[in-house]
Protein backbone atom coordinates (compact mmCIF):
# COMPACT_ATOMS: atom_id res chain seq x y z
CA UNK A 1 0.00 0.00 0.00
CA UNK A 2 0.97 3.59 -1.08
CA UNK A 3 0.78 6.20 2.08
CA UNK A 4 1.18 10.24 2.43
CA UNK A 5 4.06 10.53 5.04
CA UNK A 6 4.52 14.47 5.39
CA UNK A 7 3.43 17.60 3.30
CA UNK A 8 5.00 20.55 2.40
CA UNK A 9 3.34 24.26 1.71
CA UNK A 10 5.22 26.77 0.07
CA UNK A 11 5.14 29.98 -1.70
CA UNK A 12 5.85 29.77 -5.51
CA UNK A 13 7.17 33.20 -6.47
CA UNK A 14 8.51 32.95 -10.12
CA UNK A 15 11.30 35.17 -8.72
CA UNK A 16 12.52 32.74 -6.79
CA UNK A 17 13.17 30.56 -9.49
CA UNK A 18 15.28 33.37 -10.96
CA UNK A 19 17.27 34.77 -8.08
CA UNK A 20 17.90 30.21 -8.04
CA UNK A 21 18.72 29.73 -11.62
CA UNK A 22 21.02 33.28 -12.01
CA UNK A 23 23.20 32.17 -8.75
CA UNK A 24 21.66 35.07 -6.45
CA UNK A 25 20.59 33.24 -3.15
CA UNK A 26 23.52 34.68 -1.16
CA UNK A 27 22.74 38.31 -1.72
CA UNK A 28 21.63 40.70 1.36
CA UNK A 29 17.98 40.52 -0.28
CA UNK A 30 17.67 37.08 -1.04
CA UNK A 31 19.82 35.13 1.72
CA UNK A 32 17.32 35.31 4.71
CA UNK A 33 14.67 34.10 2.29
CA UNK A 34 16.97 30.99 1.13
CA UNK A 35 17.98 30.18 4.55
CA UNK A 36 14.38 28.85 5.83
CA UNK A 37 14.48 26.62 3.30
CA UNK A 38 18.27 24.83 4.15
CA UNK A 39 16.57 22.55 6.67
CA UNK A 40 14.31 21.82 4.10
CA UNK A 41 16.62 20.39 2.03
CA UNK A 42 17.71 18.63 4.50
CA UNK A 43 14.59 16.72 5.79
CA UNK A 44 13.22 15.84 2.18
CA UNK A 45 16.96 14.30 1.55
CA UNK A 46 16.32 12.41 4.40
CA UNK A 47 13.01 11.48 3.66
CA UNK A 48 13.54 9.92 0.38
CA UNK A 49 9.89 10.48 -1.19
CA UNK A 50 9.10 7.85 -4.34
CA UNK A 51 6.67 10.38 -5.38
CA UNK A 52 5.81 14.43 -5.13
CA UNK A 53 2.13 15.14 -5.83
CA UNK A 54 2.18 18.94 -6.50
CA UNK A 55 -0.42 20.91 -5.98
CA UNK A 56 -0.12 24.07 -7.90
CA UNK A 57 -1.31 26.50 -10.54
CA UNK A 58 -0.79 27.43 -13.83
CA UNK A 59 -0.64 31.18 -14.45
CA UNK A 60 -1.62 31.53 -18.24
CA UNK A 61 1.23 28.23 -19.21
CA UNK A 62 -0.60 25.20 -20.16
CA UNK A 63 -3.96 26.72 -20.04
CA UNK A 64 -5.16 29.68 -21.24
CA UNK A 65 -8.62 30.96 -21.58
CA UNK A 66 -9.66 28.61 -23.84
CA UNK A 67 -9.99 25.95 -21.36
CA UNK A 68 -10.17 26.36 -17.85
CA UNK A 69 -10.29 23.40 -15.48
CA UNK A 70 -11.37 23.33 -12.22
CA UNK A 71 -8.64 20.69 -11.34
CA UNK A 72 -6.47 19.25 -13.69
CA UNK A 73 -4.37 15.94 -12.97
CA UNK A 74 -1.00 15.17 -15.09
CA UNK A 75 -1.58 11.90 -15.78
CA UNK A 76 1.78 12.26 -18.37
CA UNK A 77 4.98 10.11 -17.74
CA UNK A 78 6.64 13.64 -18.75
CA UNK A 79 6.00 17.26 -18.03
CA UNK A 80 7.96 19.73 -20.23
CA UNK A 81 9.41 23.01 -18.39
CA UNK A 82 7.57 25.51 -20.08
CA UNK A 83 8.88 29.12 -21.48
CA UNK A 84 6.74 31.61 -19.64
CA UNK A 85 7.96 34.33 -21.95
CA UNK A 86 10.94 35.25 -20.73
CA UNK A 87 12.63 31.54 -21.74
CA UNK A 88 12.26 28.42 -20.07
CA UNK A 89 13.70 27.31 -16.63
CA UNK A 90 16.87 25.78 -16.81
CA UNK A 91 15.76 22.91 -14.52
CA UNK A 92 15.29 19.62 -15.32
CA UNK A 93 12.21 17.51 -17.24
CA UNK A 94 9.94 16.92 -14.95
CA UNK A 95 9.15 13.07 -14.74
CA UNK A 96 4.92 12.02 -14.07
CA UNK A 97 3.97 8.59 -12.48
CA UNK A 98 1.27 7.74 -14.66
CA UNK A 99 0.58 4.64 -13.25
CA UNK A 100 -0.51 6.39 -9.39
CA UNK A 101 -1.22 8.92 -11.27
CA UNK A 102 -4.42 7.33 -13.48
CA UNK A 103 -5.19 5.25 -10.58
CA UNK A 104 -5.62 8.43 -8.36
CA UNK A 105 -7.68 10.03 -11.16
CA UNK A 106 -9.81 6.80 -11.47
CA UNK A 107 -10.38 6.47 -7.58
CA UNK A 108 -11.07 10.46 -7.19
CA UNK A 109 -13.42 10.65 -9.79
CA UNK A 110 -15.40 7.42 -8.58
CA UNK A 111 -15.25 9.55 -5.28
CA UNK A 112 -17.33 12.21 -7.01
CA UNK A 113 -14.29 14.53 -7.65
CA UNK A 114 -14.89 15.26 -11.60
CA UNK A 115 -11.11 16.25 -12.11
CA UNK A 116 -9.85 16.54 -15.63
CA UNK A 117 -7.05 14.18 -16.78
CA UNK A 118 -4.51 15.73 -18.91
CA UNK A 119 -1.82 13.93 -20.90
CA UNK A 120 -0.02 16.51 -22.22
CA UNK A 121 1.22 19.64 -20.36
CA UNK A 122 3.95 21.78 -19.88
CA UNK A 123 4.54 22.85 -16.22
CA UNK A 124 5.11 26.67 -15.31
CA UNK A 125 7.07 28.46 -12.31
CA UNK A 126 4.14 27.45 -9.99
CA UNK A 127 5.42 23.63 -9.94
CA UNK A 128 9.47 23.90 -10.77
CA UNK A 129 9.76 26.68 -8.10
CA UNK A 130 8.42 24.71 -5.43
CA UNK A 131 10.96 21.54 -6.80
CA UNK A 132 14.31 24.24 -6.58
CA UNK A 133 13.56 24.83 -3.03
CA UNK A 134 13.29 21.69 -1.94
CA UNK A 135 15.67 19.53 -3.77
CA UNK A 136 18.11 22.34 -4.90
CA UNK A 137 20.05 22.18 -8.45
CA UNK A 138 20.10 18.29 -9.24
CA UNK A 139 21.01 17.59 -12.40
CA UNK A 140 17.77 15.27 -12.52
CA UNK A 141 14.73 15.66 -9.58
CA UNK A 142 14.97 12.75 -7.25
CA UNK A 143 11.55 12.04 -7.72
CA UNK A 144 8.23 11.24 -9.73
CA UNK A 145 6.08 14.34 -9.73
CA UNK A 146 2.36 14.23 -10.08
CA UNK A 147 1.15 17.85 -10.83
CA UNK A 148 -2.25 18.36 -9.67
CA UNK A 149 -3.26 22.23 -10.96
CA UNK A 150 -5.79 24.11 -9.52
CA UNK A 151 -7.64 27.26 -11.48
CA UNK A 152 -7.28 29.80 -9.09
CA UNK A 153 -6.85 32.76 -11.82
CA UNK A 154 -10.45 32.77 -13.00
CA UNK A 155 -13.09 33.77 -10.02
CA UNK A 156 -13.99 31.57 -8.33
CA UNK A 157 -11.66 29.01 -7.90
CA UNK A 158 -12.73 25.95 -6.03
CA UNK A 159 -13.70 26.44 -2.24
CA UNK A 160 -11.44 25.80 0.51
CA UNK A 161 -13.82 23.15 1.98
CA UNK A 162 -13.88 21.45 -1.85
CA UNK A 163 -9.95 21.80 -1.85
CA UNK A 164 -9.34 20.44 1.55
CA UNK A 165 -11.89 17.38 1.11
CA UNK A 166 -10.66 16.80 -2.34
CA UNK A 167 -7.39 16.14 -0.10
CA UNK A 168 -8.89 13.78 1.39
CA UNK A 169 -10.36 11.77 -1.59
CA UNK A 170 -6.55 11.73 -2.84
CA UNK A 171 -5.15 10.43 0.44
CA UNK A 172 -7.48 7.23 0.05
CA UNK A 173 -6.96 6.86 -3.55
CA UNK A 174 -2.86 6.64 -2.64
CA UNK A 175 -3.59 4.27 0.08
CA UNK A 176 -5.47 1.75 -2.02
CA UNK A 177 -2.38 1.91 -4.73
CA UNK A 178 -1.14 -1.53 -4.75
CA UNK A 179 2.94 -0.52 -4.84
CA UNK A 180 4.18 0.64 -1.85
CA UNK A 181 5.16 4.07 -1.77
CA UNK A 182 6.11 6.59 0.48
CA UNK A 183 4.34 9.69 -0.54
CA UNK A 184 4.94 13.44 -0.04
CA UNK A 185 1.98 16.15 -1.05
CA UNK A 186 3.48 19.85 -1.86
CA UNK A 187 0.54 22.91 -1.40
CA UNK A 188 1.95 25.54 -3.17
CA UNK A 189 1.42 29.70 -3.36
CA UNK A 190 0.61 32.22 -1.56
CA UNK A 191 0.87 33.78 1.02
CA UNK A 192 -0.31 37.30 1.03
CA UNK A 193 0.31 39.38 -2.01
CA UNK A 194 -2.09 41.15 -4.53
CA UNK A 195 0.33 41.77 -7.75
CA UNK A 196 -2.20 43.74 -9.87
CA UNK A 197 -3.35 47.36 -10.06
CA UNK A 198 -3.55 50.59 -7.17
CA UNK A 199 -3.46 47.93 -4.07
CA UNK A 200 -0.07 46.31 -5.74
CA UNK A 201 2.04 45.03 -2.84
CA UNK A 202 -0.70 43.96 0.11
CA UNK A 203 1.08 41.80 2.63
CA UNK A 204 -0.82 41.38 5.91
CA UNK A 205 1.16 39.43 8.13
CA UNK A 206 -1.51 38.96 11.11
CA UNK A 207 -3.79 36.69 8.36
CA UNK A 208 -0.49 34.65 7.31
CA UNK A 209 -0.13 34.03 10.72
CA UNK A 210 -3.21 32.90 11.72
CA UNK A 211 -3.68 30.71 8.44
CA UNK A 212 -0.60 28.73 9.03
CA UNK A 213 -1.32 28.32 12.64
CA UNK A 214 -4.82 27.27 11.47
CA UNK A 215 -3.70 25.10 8.62
CA UNK A 216 -1.36 23.27 11.20
CA UNK A 217 -3.92 22.74 14.12
CA UNK A 218 -7.64 23.57 13.25
CA UNK A 219 -7.97 22.94 9.50
CA UNK A 220 -11.19 23.04 9.35
CA UNK A 221 -11.50 26.80 10.26
CA UNK A 222 -8.94 27.33 7.33
CA UNK A 223 -11.26 25.59 5.24
CA UNK A 224 -14.42 27.63 6.21
CA UNK A 225 -12.63 31.23 4.93
CA UNK A 226 -14.65 32.38 2.46
CA UNK A 227 -13.45 33.54 -1.18
CA UNK A 228 -13.89 37.38 -0.16
CA UNK A 229 -11.64 37.28 2.89
CA UNK A 230 -8.87 35.91 1.00
CA UNK A 231 -9.07 38.66 -1.47
CA UNK A 232 -10.16 41.05 0.91
CA UNK A 233 -7.02 40.14 3.62
CA UNK A 234 -4.74 38.16 2.28
CA UNK A 235 -4.86 40.25 -1.70
CA UNK A 236 -6.56 39.37 -4.94
CA UNK A 237 -3.48 36.90 -5.58
CA UNK A 238 -3.24 35.47 -1.92
CA UNK A 239 -6.49 33.13 -2.80
CA UNK A 240 -3.60 30.58 -3.99
CA UNK A 241 -3.56 29.80 -0.24
CA UNK A 242 -6.67 27.53 -1.40
CA UNK A 243 -4.57 24.91 -2.71
CA UNK A 244 -2.63 24.29 0.58
CA UNK A 245 -5.97 22.95 1.79
CA UNK A 246 -5.52 19.96 -0.32
CA UNK A 247 -2.27 18.85 0.90
CA UNK A 248 -3.73 19.77 4.50
CA UNK A 249 -6.69 17.31 3.58
CA UNK A 250 -4.46 14.58 2.68
CA UNK A 251 -2.71 14.47 5.96
CA UNK A 252 -3.72 13.34 9.33
CA UNK A 253 -6.36 15.04 11.33
CA UNK A 254 -3.16 15.38 13.82
CA UNK A 255 0.06 16.62 11.97
CA UNK A 256 3.46 17.28 13.22
CA UNK A 257 5.29 20.64 12.13
CA UNK A 258 8.26 20.34 11.74
CA UNK A 259 9.23 23.55 10.54
CA UNK A 260 7.78 27.52 9.73
CA UNK A 261 9.48 29.76 7.51
CA UNK A 262 8.33 33.06 6.92
CA UNK A 263 9.60 35.35 5.03
CA UNK A 264 8.63 39.33 3.39
CA UNK A 265 8.77 39.97 0.45
CA UNK A 266 10.12 37.63 -2.23
CA UNK A 267 9.44 40.40 -5.14
CA UNK A 268 5.69 41.24 -4.43
CA UNK A 269 5.17 38.40 -1.90
CA UNK A 270 5.22 37.12 1.39
CA UNK A 271 6.55 33.93 1.46
CA UNK A 272 5.67 30.69 3.92
CA UNK A 273 6.87 27.37 4.22
CA UNK A 274 5.93 24.45 6.53
CA UNK A 275 6.80 21.10 6.86
CA UNK A 276 4.14 18.84 7.95
CA UNK A 277 4.16 14.77 8.91
CA UNK A 278 2.01 12.55 9.92
CA UNK A 279 2.42 11.37 13.46
CA UNK A 280 4.00 7.60 13.20
CA UNK A 281 4.99 7.62 10.04
CA UNK A 282 8.70 8.31 10.02
CA UNK B 1 -25.02 43.38 -2.87
CA UNK B 2 -25.14 39.84 -3.29
CA UNK B 3 -22.76 37.66 -0.97
CA UNK B 4 -21.18 36.70 -3.99
CA UNK B 5 -20.06 39.82 -5.45
CA UNK B 6 -19.25 41.97 -2.30
CA UNK B 7 -15.56 41.75 -3.49
CA UNK B 8 -16.79 44.93 -5.68
CA UNK B 9 -15.61 47.17 -2.19
CA UNK B 10 -12.22 46.09 -2.30
CA UNK B 11 -10.49 48.90 -3.45
CA UNK B 12 -7.92 49.03 -6.21
CA UNK B 13 -8.50 45.57 -7.23
CA UNK B 14 -10.25 43.50 -10.40
CA UNK B 15 -11.39 40.57 -9.53
CA UNK B 16 -11.12 38.28 -12.71
CA UNK B 17 -14.69 37.06 -12.40
CA UNK B 18 -16.81 36.01 -14.99
CA UNK B 19 -17.85 39.77 -16.60
CA UNK B 20 -14.09 40.25 -17.05
CA UNK B 21 -13.08 37.41 -18.61
CA UNK B 22 -16.13 37.75 -21.14
CA UNK B 23 -15.02 42.06 -21.87
CA UNK B 24 -11.44 40.71 -21.71
CA UNK B 25 -10.91 37.34 -23.61
CA UNK B 26 -9.63 38.81 -26.65
CA UNK B 27 -7.18 41.15 -25.04
CA UNK B 28 -6.06 37.90 -22.67
CA UNK B 29 -5.65 35.88 -25.47
CA UNK B 30 -3.45 38.92 -27.36
CA UNK B 31 -1.39 38.92 -24.44
CA UNK B 32 -1.28 34.80 -24.12
CA UNK B 33 0.30 34.94 -28.33
CA UNK B 34 3.79 36.79 -26.57
CA UNK B 35 4.59 33.63 -25.16
CA UNK B 36 6.15 31.97 -28.02
CA UNK B 37 9.68 33.94 -29.34
CA UNK B 38 8.05 34.65 -33.37
CA UNK B 39 4.90 35.80 -31.94
CA UNK B 40 7.02 38.60 -30.20
CA UNK B 41 9.26 39.33 -33.06
CA UNK B 42 6.05 39.94 -35.34
CA UNK B 43 4.69 42.23 -32.20
CA UNK B 44 7.50 44.11 -32.35
CA UNK B 45 7.72 44.72 -36.25
CA UNK B 46 4.40 46.38 -36.17
CA UNK B 47 2.57 46.60 -32.83
CA UNK B 48 -0.96 47.91 -34.51
CA UNK B 49 -0.75 45.89 -36.90
CA UNK B 50 0.07 42.74 -34.98
CA UNK B 51 -3.64 43.32 -32.84
CA UNK B 52 -5.67 43.41 -35.73
CA UNK B 53 -5.39 39.41 -35.65
CA UNK B 54 -7.36 39.85 -31.95
CA UNK B 55 -10.89 41.03 -32.30
CA UNK B 56 -10.55 43.42 -29.66
CA UNK B 57 -12.31 46.50 -28.97
CA UNK B 58 -10.65 50.21 -29.74
CA UNK B 59 -10.33 50.64 -26.10
CA UNK B 60 -7.89 47.56 -25.63
CA UNK B 61 -6.25 48.37 -27.86
CA UNK B 62 -5.51 51.93 -27.38
CA UNK B 63 -4.48 50.34 -23.74
CA UNK B 64 -2.38 48.23 -25.26
CA UNK B 65 -0.52 50.21 -27.61
CA UNK B 66 -0.15 53.02 -24.58
CA UNK B 67 0.83 50.20 -21.74
CA UNK B 68 -1.80 51.64 -19.50
CA UNK B 69 -1.60 48.80 -17.29
CA UNK B 70 -4.55 49.42 -14.77
CA UNK B 71 -6.89 50.34 -17.41
CA UNK B 72 -6.00 46.75 -19.09
CA UNK B 73 -7.61 45.02 -16.29
CA UNK B 74 -10.02 47.40 -16.24
CA UNK B 75 -11.14 46.49 -19.95
CA UNK B 76 -10.68 42.88 -18.81
CA UNK B 77 -7.28 42.01 -18.72
CA UNK B 78 -5.84 39.45 -16.32
CA UNK B 79 -2.63 40.56 -14.53
CA UNK B 80 -1.12 37.15 -15.72
CA UNK B 81 -1.91 37.71 -18.95
CA UNK B 82 -1.22 41.13 -18.68
CA UNK B 83 2.50 40.39 -17.20
CA UNK B 84 2.81 38.40 -20.37
CA UNK B 85 3.53 42.19 -22.28
CA UNK B 86 5.32 43.47 -19.68
CA UNK B 87 7.91 40.49 -19.90
CA UNK B 88 7.87 41.56 -23.48
CA UNK B 89 8.92 45.00 -22.62
CA UNK B 90 11.53 43.77 -20.41
CA UNK B 91 9.68 44.88 -17.39
CA UNK B 92 9.28 42.50 -14.17
CA UNK B 93 7.02 41.84 -12.19
CA UNK B 94 7.85 44.46 -9.89
CA UNK B 95 8.04 47.18 -11.72
CA UNK B 96 5.36 46.25 -13.23
CA UNK B 97 3.17 46.44 -9.79
CA UNK B 98 5.13 49.57 -9.30
CA UNK B 99 3.90 51.08 -12.20
CA UNK B 100 0.10 49.87 -11.53
CA UNK B 101 0.43 51.44 -8.09
CA UNK B 102 1.71 54.79 -9.84
CA UNK B 103 4.56 54.91 -7.62
CA UNK B 104 8.31 54.85 -8.46
CA UNK B 105 10.07 51.46 -9.08
CA UNK B 106 12.70 52.17 -6.10
CA UNK B 107 9.60 53.76 -3.71
CA UNK B 108 7.96 50.69 -4.72
CA UNK B 109 11.06 48.35 -3.61
CA UNK B 110 11.40 50.13 -0.48
CA UNK B 111 7.80 49.48 0.93
CA UNK B 112 7.82 45.61 -0.35
CA UNK B 113 11.43 45.35 1.88
CA UNK B 114 9.68 47.60 4.85
CA UNK B 115 6.88 44.64 4.74
CA UNK B 116 4.63 45.58 1.95
CA UNK B 117 1.30 47.52 1.94
CA UNK B 118 -0.37 47.12 4.82
CA UNK B 119 -3.98 46.33 4.88
CA UNK B 120 -5.18 48.92 7.36
CA UNK B 121 -6.69 51.49 5.59
CA UNK B 122 -6.93 49.03 2.33
CA UNK B 123 -9.59 46.95 3.23
CA UNK B 124 -12.80 48.98 2.00
CA UNK B 125 -13.33 51.33 -0.73
CA UNK B 126 -14.82 53.28 2.14
CA UNK B 127 -11.19 54.00 4.12
CA UNK B 128 -8.70 56.35 3.95
CA UNK B 129 -7.14 57.78 0.81
CA UNK B 130 -9.70 55.70 -1.24
CA UNK B 131 -12.83 57.04 0.09
CA UNK B 132 -13.25 60.65 -2.10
Amino acid sequence: MAEIVAGVATSHVPAIGVAIDQGETDTPYWRPLFQGFEASKRWIAALEPDVAIIVYNDHATAFSLEVIPTFALGCASEFPVADEGWGARPVPLVHGHPELAWHMAQSVIQDEFDLTIVNRMEVDHGLTVPLSLLFGQPAAWPCPVIPLCVNVVQYPPPSGKRCFDLGKAIRKAVESFHESLRVVIFGTGGMSHQLQAERAGLINREFDTRFLDDLVHDPWAAARIPHVEYLREAGSEGIELVMWLVMRGALDDEVIEVHRHYHVPASNTAVGHLLLENKGKR
Amino acid sequence: MSENDDYHDIPGTYVFDAEHSRKGYHLNMFCMSLRHADNREAFRANEAGYLENFPMTPGQREAVLGRCWNEMLRLGGNIYYTAKLAANDGITFQDLAAAMTGMSRDEYRQMMVDGGRPIEGNRSKSEGKWNG
